[in-house]
C-alpha cells in the first residue's frame, strides 16, 4: 500500500533560531534507518549556514527513533563538540531515552583490534603460496605413505577390511559411474576418429584411423578420462563425506572408540577404486572404440568386420595391462586425495566445501603428472 | 582412600603452538563418582577432555586411566583404554549412514565375537535403557537432537566401560529434553556404577548430577577451584568461581549514560 500524500522524508526539520548564535533543530517523526542520509545531509548542510554557537536538538516531536538515528544524534553532538559548539539535547521522549542510554558508549570508536587485512603484494602471495604448496605436498606424502602401510595390513589380513563398505563404494563409484564414462568415451571415440579422419582421408590412409584411435584410447585417453570423471564424481564425494564426519565429531568418535579412522574410512574407498577404475577403463575403452566403429562404418566405408579386425590387430595385451595398471594407480591417487582432504577439514560447512574442490583440483593435478611419469617410464622399459 | 583413583591427571598442560590453554592441571577422579568440569567459554574444558579421552597428546604431564598411561604404545593397552572408555560428543556424533542399531553394534562387531542374535540382544537392551526402544531402524537424521545424544550415549556404554565421558550434553537441547538426559546421566550412574565426567557449563546441570566439581579459568590458565558445587558456590573465597556460580560477569559491559540527554 503506498500513501500518495506521504512527505518525501519520513522525518521532519525545522529551525529556529539566529545564526551564529543559540540555534533549535526541531527534529520530527521518524529517526530512522530509511532516511538516515538525507538527514544526515540536510543536518550538515544547515549547521554550516547557521554555525550556531549553542546548538539545542530538540526531540519532542520524534515519533520512532531506532539505533542508526540516535547513533546519528551522537554523531551530531560529537561534531558539535568538535567545533567547540554548545550542544544540548532536549525533551528526548520517553522511548527514546532507552536506546540513547544504551548507545552513549565510549567505546563505539573503539579502533579494531586486528589491523586491516591488507591486500599482499603478488610476490609475497606467490611466496605463501610456494610455501603452502610445499607444506602440502609433505603431508599428501606422509597420508599416502600411511594409507600405503594401511592397505598393506588390510591385504594381509582380509578380515580387517569392512567390506561391506567395498561393495558399497564399488557400487558408488563404479556402478553409478557407468552410464556417463560410457557417453562420453563414446562420443570421445566418435569425435577423435572423425577428425583424424578428416587428415588420414586426403592420403588415402583410411584403414589407419582404427588403430590410431585403439591406441591412443587404450593407451592415454582412457585411462585419463576415465579417472577425470571418478576424480570429479567419487574423488570429490570422499572428501565430502570424511570433511562431514569430520565436523560432526564422527572422526573423533571413531578414534575414541579405538577404531584407525584410515582403516575405517580410507581403506573401503581406496580399495574400492583400485577395483573399479581399471574396470570402468576397460568400458571406456570399448565404448571410444564402438564411437570410432560408427565413423568408420558410416563415413569412411568400412565394414564393421574390418575395422575391428584392425583394432584387434593393432592392440597387443602389452599395450593393455600397463593401462590397466596406471588406471588402478589413478584410483589409488584419486580415492586417496580426496580422503586426505577430507581428513584435513577443520571448522565447518565452507571447509568441506573448500576439501571437495580442493579434492578434485589436487586429484587432476596429480592425475596428469603421473600419467607423464607413465608415459616416460614405459617408453624406457620399451612397453 | 579405599579405592585407587580411577583417572589420576598430573601436571597436565595443553599448548598449541605458542599458544598455552591451561597449564599444571591435577586432580583424581574416583571410582563411581561425577566428576564435572566446568569454567567459562574457552577455559579450556572441551580441550582437557579430549586430553582424558586420548584425542589430544599432553604438551607435559600425564593422564592416566584404568592405571595404564594414555601415551602408551603397546597395542593390548590401548585396546583397554579404547574398550574402557565410552564418549558422548557433543552432536552425539552418531554416524550418519548407519542406523541406530548398527551404530550400536559396530563396537560389539569390532571388539568382541558374539553371535548376530547376542549383538542384537545387547542393543536392544542398550536402546531400551535410554528410552529409545524401537527406534533400531531409524537413522540418525530421522531422530530429533534429544535421541540423538541418547543413541549417542546407549553407543557410547555399549561396551559396559568403567568411564563415561560427556562433552557438554546439554548443549542444544531444549530444557525439558537436558533435564531428561541428566537424570538419565545419574540413574545409569546409580545403577551402573559408571564413574562419570561431564563437560558443562549448565548450572542446573552441574547442581543436579555433580558430586565433585573442577572449575578451570581462562585467565588464570588452569586449575582454579575443586570441591562440592553447593560449597563452592557458597563459601569459595574466590571470586572467580562464585561469580560463575552466581552468573555473574566479572566485566561489566562499559554503558555509561551522560548528562546530555
Amino acid at each position: 500500500m503506498k500513501n500518495i500524500a506521504a512527505p518525501p522524508f519520513s522525518y521532519s526539520l525545522k529551525i529556529t533560531g539566529d545564526k551564529g548564535k543559540e540555534v533549535v533543530f526541531s527534529l520530527g517523526g521518524r529517526i530512522a534507518l530509511e532516511d538516515l542520509r538525507a538527514l544526515n545531509a540536510e543536518v550538515r548542510a544547515r549547521l554550516q549556514e547557521m554555525v550556531p554557537a549553542r546548538l539545542i536538538v530538540d526531540l519532542a516531536q520524534v515519533e520512532y527513533l531506532d539505533s542508526a538515528g540516535a547513533l546519528e544524534l551522537l554523531g551530531l553532538k560529537r561534531e558539535a563538540r568538535s567545533r567547540s559548539m554548545d550542544f544540548q539535547l532536549v525533551h528526548l521522549p520517553e522511548t527514546a531515552q532507552g536506546i540513547m542510554e544504551l548507545l552513549d558508549r565510549d567505546d563505539l570508536n573503539t579502533p579494531p583490534l586486528i589491523a586491516d587485512r591488507d591486500e599482499s603484494h603478488l610476490v609475497e602471495e606467490l611466496g605463501e603460496g610456494a610455501r603452502r604448496f610445499a607444506g602440502d605436498l609433505g603431508q599428501v606424502t606422509t597420508f599416502l605413505g600411511e594409507l600405503l602401510r594401511a592397505l598393506a595390513y588390510a591385504l594381509t589380513h582380509p578380515r580387517s577390511v569392512r567390506w561391506g563398505d567395498v561393495a558399497s563404494y564399488m557400487r558408488r563409484a563404479g556402478m553409478e559411474g557407468l552410464p556417463i564414462v560410457s557417453l562420453i568415451s563414446f562420443l570421445l571415440g566418435l569425435i577423435l576418429a572423425f577428425m583424424s579422419s578428416l587428415q588420414l582421408r586426403q592420403f588415402g590412409a583410411n584403414v589407419y584411423v582404427a588403430p590410431l584411435l585403439a591406441i591412443a584410447v587404450v593407451k592415454e585417453l582412457g585411462p585419463i578420462m576415465t579417472a577425470i570423471l571418478v576424480a570429479g564424481r567419487s574423488g570429490s564425494a570422499f572428501a565430502a563425506e570424511i570433511g562431514t564426519m569430520k565436523v560432526n565429531e564422527e572422526v573423533d568418535a571413531l578414534t575414541t572408540m579405538g577404531f584407525d579412522p584410515m582403516r575405517f574410512l580410507a581403506v573401503p574407498k581406496v580399495l574400492a577404486a583400485m577395483v573399479v577404475v581399471p574396470l570402468l577403463t576397460i568400458y571406456a575403452d570399448i565404448f571410444a572404440i564402438a564411437g570410432g566403429l560408427v565413423v568408420g562404418v558410416l563415413g569412411l566405408d568400412l565394414t564393421a568386420y574390418t575395422y575391428l579386425k584392425d583394432t584387434q590387430a593393432s592392440l597387443k595385451l602389452m599395450d593393455i595391462i600397463p593401462s590397466l595398471i596406471k588406471s588402478g594407480v589413478f584410483a589409488l591417487l584419486i580415492a586417496g586425495i580426496g580422503c586426505q582432504r577430507g581428513f584435513m577439514v577443520r571448522g565447518g560447512a565452507e571447509a568441506v566445501g573448500t576439501a571437495t574442490t580442493s579434492a578434485v583440483v589436487a586429484a587432476l593435478f596429480l592425475i596428469i603428472v603421473t600419467d607423464s611419469a607413465f608415459a616416460l617410464a614405459f617408453h624406457y622399459l620399451g612397453i | 582412600m579405599s579405592h585407587p583413583p580411577i583417572i589420576e591427571v598430573d601436571n597436565l598442560t595443553a599448548r598449541f603452538g605458542d599458544n598455552t590453554i591451561f597449564q599444571n592441571v591435577t586432580f583424581r577422579v574416583h571410582r563411581g563418582e561425577i566428576l564435572v568440569i566446568l569454567g567459562g567459554s574457552g577455559c579450556g574444558k572441551s580441550t582437557l577432555l579430549k586430553h582424558l579421552i586420548g584425542l589430544y597428546q599432553p604438551a607435559a604431564g600425564r593422564v592416566i586411566l584404568n592405571g595404564i598411561d594414555m601415551r602408551t604404545d603397546d597395542a593390548d593397552e590401548l585396546r583397554q583404554l579404547k574398550m574402557g572408555i565410552g564418549v558422548l560428543f557433543q552432536s552425539g556424533a552418531l554416524f550418519g549412514s548407519m542406523t541406530l542399531a548398527e551404530n550400536l553394534a559396530l563396537p560389539l562387531q569390532e571388539y568382541t565375537d558374539l553371535t548376530p542374535e547376542e549383538i542384537e540382544d545387547i542393543v536392544n537392551m542398550k536402546l531400551a535403557l535410554v528410552n529409545l526402544a524401537g527406534y533400531g531402524n531409524h537413522l540418525p537424521e530421522e531422530i530429533s537432537g534429544g535421541m540423538k545424544k541418547r543413541a549417542g550415549l546407549a553407543r557410547a556404554m555399549v561396551l559396559d566401560p568403567s568411564v563415561l565421558f560427556f562433552d557438554e550434553p546439554s548443549a542444544g537441547l531444549d530444557p525439558i529434553s537436558a533435564a531428561e538426559l541428566d537424570i538419565l546421566i545419574k540413574s545409569i550412574n546409580a545403577g551402573l556404577g559408571t564413574t562419570m565426567v561431564v563437560v558443562t557449563h549448565e548450572l542446573e546441570s552441574i547442581f543436579s548430577i555433580a558430586h565433585r566439581v573442577i572449575m578451570l579459568d581462562k585467565s588464570a590458565k588452569g586449575m582454579i577451584a575443586e570441591g562440592d558445587p553447593r560449597e563452592l558456590r557458597d563459601h569459595s573465597p574466590d571470586p572467580r568461581v562464585t561469580d560463575f556460580f552466581n552468573r555473574r560477569p566479572g566485566l561489566g559491559r562499559q554503558a555509561k549514560g551522560n548528562g546530555d540527554g
